[in-house]
């Protein structure tokens, strides 16, 4: 009888977080932040079809970073919990930290027992009636749930392009500066991303029940000019 | 004989019902329940989109049990559905269908077409049969503005999920017959969004006068029915005081000196 090789657990963890951020670095960064009027989603993709942000909900966003198939499930999958959760309550009882809390246990009870770990990053934003009231719920790989203020990024050298973020947010700015922030602070190397490679999206804090928009190719080239 | 269970006992009426030969038919089923019944809405195909209406009142027998319900509903941004039939289910169908096209628009990243809203509808429409076969039939009305043709449409159902496609006008619900005979007489090919709201606005009037079960405008509450238009611009209700003007000139031309 063959005995298996004894592994750790320390190392075992090791070495899926490892696997895991690798994969997450391959891909390109993300970012939300807040302006005067609600949550702005910027991502660096290059696919016009592929989307990165997406709608959940009447107040809510979805955003994801690494492999495509692995957060487009986990995209479905919020959908599919807040469309039951609105149709069996109330459209008012479903919220961001609710579905990031199932995020978390989708994402943590994968990266436990499963062979090879979710290589993604993903962020449930929620536009509230105030400001004061906005969430930013950063998920990582392993379940790890961080509530950001403010704003957030998602994915490949997120340390560099958060503090190119810090040098740059100013609070209660306007819906074109905010995108404008973004996008140099996703340009590193000051090599600046074209136009047609941004993917923009909006949760505005307004009176229509579905606050998510996408921004045209046209305003988002209108607004880098 | 009968059965212990089907014995009618001393109650003659029961024994009548038992050998089929009660004089009050048993069409009913015995057992039925009171609901209350939403009734006449219409649509009708304009020059540049669709107009659709409804009145606002529900009954359950011979009573109101609402003054202002709301048949037309919006379903989207290009489309709406107006109900008549059994108030709850056709609520619940209501809100699963508008459920389902947003659902669809999330999950896919992209709307349905409007055909495929229209056949998604039908097919509520027919798991709806066996309640309708109790009694609670549900019978809408979808239309909208169909943005790859560019141009409105219209489709009638019937209680099995039947799907007919309507190119000029269509009525449902107990007042469907007098509401369809104003839209027959009064439509016109080039019709303008207007005149289609003062066309649906008599029709429901016509209605409300002969059938007992539809709702005429409300003067007195301020309660007029819910008229909506929906063009390349999206769905529009029409609002209380465009309808208040429009059944002041309808008064204008039938009312007595």
């Amino acid at each position: 009888m063959s005995m298996p090789f004894y592994v750790a657990p320390e190392q075992m963890m090791k070495d899926r977080a490892d696997y895991a951020r690798k994969g997450i670095a391959r891909g390109r960064a993300l970012i939300a932040l807040q302006y005067i009027d609600g949550i702005a989603l910027v991502a660096e993709n290059p696919s016009n079809t592929l989307r990165k942000i997406s709608e959940i909900y009447d107040r809510i966003a979805f955003a994801g970073v690494g492999k495509y198939n692995e957060f487009d499930q986990l995209r479905v999958a919020g959908v599919r919990a807040a469309d039951l959760k609105g149709y069996q309550f109330s459209r008012l009882d479903v919220d961001a930290r609710g579905l990031a809390n199932q995020y978390a246990q989708i994402l943590g009870q994968t990266f436990t027992h499963e062979m090879k770990p979710l290589e993604v990053e993903i962020l449930v934003a929620e536009v509230g009636l105030t400001q004061e009231r906005d969430q930013l719920f950063h998920i990582m790989y392993d379940g790890t749930v961080i509530d950001e203020h403010q704003f957030t990024v998602l994915g490949g050298d997120m340390e560099a392009i958060r503090t190119r973020l810090v040098e740059r947010f100013v609070p209660q700015a306007s819906l074109q500066d905010a995108v404008k922030f973004a996008h140099q602070a996703l340009s590193l190397n000051d090599q600046q991303i074209v136009s047609s490679e941004l993917e923009v999206a909006v949760l505005v804090r307004n009176n229509s029940r579905r606050c998510f928009s996408r921004l045209s190719q046209a305003t988002i080239v209108q607004y880098l000019a | 004989m009968f059965s212990f269970e089907q014995d009618p006992g001393a109650n003659f009426g029961e024994l009548l019902k038992r050998v089929g030969l009660s004089p009050f038919g048993d069409s009913l089923p015995v057992n039925e329940i009171l609901v209350p019944h939403a009734t006449t809405c219409v649509a009708l195909r304009c020059a540049n989109g669709v107009v659709m209406a409804g009145d606002r009142r529900a009954t359950s027998g011979n009573l109101i049990s609402h003054r202002e319900m709301e048949k037309v509903v919006q379903a989207d941004q290009f489309s709406g559905v107006a109900i008549a039939g059994a108030a709850g289910p056709a609520m619940e169908m209501v809100k699963l269908f508008q459920l389902q096209i947003e659902h669809y628009e999330k999950v896919e990243g992209q709307s349905l077409s409007l055909e495929g809203k229209a056949n998604q509808l039908s097919m509520f429409v027919r798991s709806n049969l066996p309640a309708a076969m109790q009694g609670f039939m549900v019978v809408p009305i979808f239309a909208g503005y169909d943005t790859l043709l560019n141009h409105g449409r219209l489709w009638n159902y019937d209680a099995t999920g039947g799907r007919y496609e309507e190119h000029d006008f269509v009525a449902t619900g107990s007042g469907m017959l007098h509401a369809g005979t104003v839209l027959r007489m009064g439509w016109r090919r080039d019709m303008t969004v207007d005149d289609g709201v003062v066309l649906t606005a008599r029709a429901l009037w016509e209605a409300s006068v002969a059938d007992s079960a539809t709702g005429g405008p409300d003067a007195l509450r301020g309660i007029y029915p819910v008229i909506a238009s929906i063009t390349s611009d999206g769905f529009a209700r029409i609002d209380d005081a465009r309808l208040k003007n429009t059944y002041d000139e309808i008064a204008k031309g039938v009312g007595q000196q």
